[in-house]
């Protein structure tokens, strides 16, 4: 943040509103995958793995509220986490389009689960430096949930890959079809730079070459071939969505939506 | 998707006898059982379905089949002769109030 005795206005009202971008973002894939997940409530393989994954949607979803909460305060528009989460429309969504997509069969669940939470260690890592006081405490906290959600997708893509036949092949086809989505996990764009400039956010380059060592190391571990880098880039933080984001707002966005202002 | 209404384990899972430690200078204590694939997968189940409200600060796990236990025929043979040695228990000590945990 410029200090300087001529720092215009406008130039911080500009880093204000990437500010606000990059922390949405965050919010956003959090809250994305956390909905997701919530739908395997009461339909998960074991009574164990329910609760995994419910686990993993509520440290998601607070993640979420913590930093929606703060993009709210950021913005200055007098919007809560409530408004910001219920009250948007697909558009205004900024999660990486690899959290909205559909939960599929157990191998999709884990594979998308796997490849985030890869993603989430390296950024949330990186962010419990970062000179935002706030985001490094929020970062911090999530940095220790996301290890665990680690822990559990990456132990049962191995178990799924290097398993039976039937397991090894769902698996490859949830890997082939989500593999693409990876595109923009770490695609810098202008929002990405200006937070970099500010000390806000570490580099992309490093965490993204982390984050492809961690990938491969748990490939190998799955004994599942790593694919080739993805062709074309998809842009889910800014705000281009797949149809998928529709239907799951739809459902999470239903009550509020409906009865504005409902509590219960 | 699973299949609908099936959320019981599958049927080769093993099942674990889960212990929790509630705080550090505790004893484990048996608080259940679940079913796993093996110790790994036995020891984050039981993080997820015994400590998600704070009950412990650490986890052990046993396959049920490597407890060896007592027959339940051979109960008298071993408990009864206890029943009238009253005198073993401790009572006469005074306890501090500052001792926990006796």
């Amino acid at each position: 943040m410029s200090g300087g005795a001529v720092a215009p206005v406008q130039g911080e009202r500009a880093l204000g509103e990437a500010l606000c971008r990059y922390v949405l973002r965050l919010a956003d894939t959090s809250l994305v995958l956390g909905q997701r997940l919530g739908e395997w409530v009461g339909h998960g393989p074991a009574l164990e793995e329910d609760l995994g994954l419910a686990n993993l949607a509520l440290d998601l979803i607070g993640q979420a509220r913590l930093l929606l909460t703060y993009a709210g305060e950021v913005e200055g528009k007098g919007r809560d986490e409530d408004a910001l989460a219920y009250l948007r429309d697909a558009p205004e969504f900024l999660n990486l389009q690899l959290a909205e997509q559909p939960n599929g069969d157990f191998a999709q669940t884990i594979v998308r689960q796997w490849l985030i939470d890869c993603w989430q260690l390296e950024i949330y890592a990186d962010l419990a430096g970062s000179s935002d006081g706030r985001l490094a405490a929020i970062a911090a906290k999530a940095v220790k949930e996301t290890r665990y959600h680690h822990r559990f997708s990456s132990g049962w893509l191995a178990r799924l890959g290097d398993g039976t036949a039937e397991s090894r092949a769902r698996t490859r086809a949830a890997l082939d079809s989500l593999w693409r989505f990876t595109a923009e996990l770490f695609a810098a764009d202008e929002v990405d730079e200006r937070m970099t400039a500010a000390g806000i956010a570490a580099p992309l380059a490093p965490a993204a070459e982390r984050w492809r060592a961690r990938v491969a190391t748990d490939l190998d571990a799955a004994t599942l071939a790593l694919p080739p880098p993805p062709q074309y880039p998809w842009h889910g933080r800014r705000g281009v969505h797949t149809e998928h984001l529709g239907h799951l707002l739809g459902e999470m966005q239903h009550l509020q939506r409906a009865y504005p202002g409902v509590r219960w | 998707m699973s299949d609908p209404g099936s959320a019981a384990a599958p049927a080769d899972w093993p099942l674990y006898e889960v212990f929790i430690r509630s705080r550090s200078g505790l004893e484990h204590k048996h608080v259940g059982s679940l079913h796993a694939a093996d110790a790994r997968m036995a020891v984050e189940h039981a993080r997820d379905v015994y400590t998600r409200r704070q009950e412990g600060v650490s986890i052990w796990v046993v396959r049920s089949a490597d407890i060896v236990a007592s027959d339940p025929a051979d109960a008298d043979a071993l408990f009864e002769p206890a029943r009238d040695k009253v005198y073993r228990h401790p009572t006469f000590y005074a306890i501090p109030d500052e001792v926990k945990n006796l």
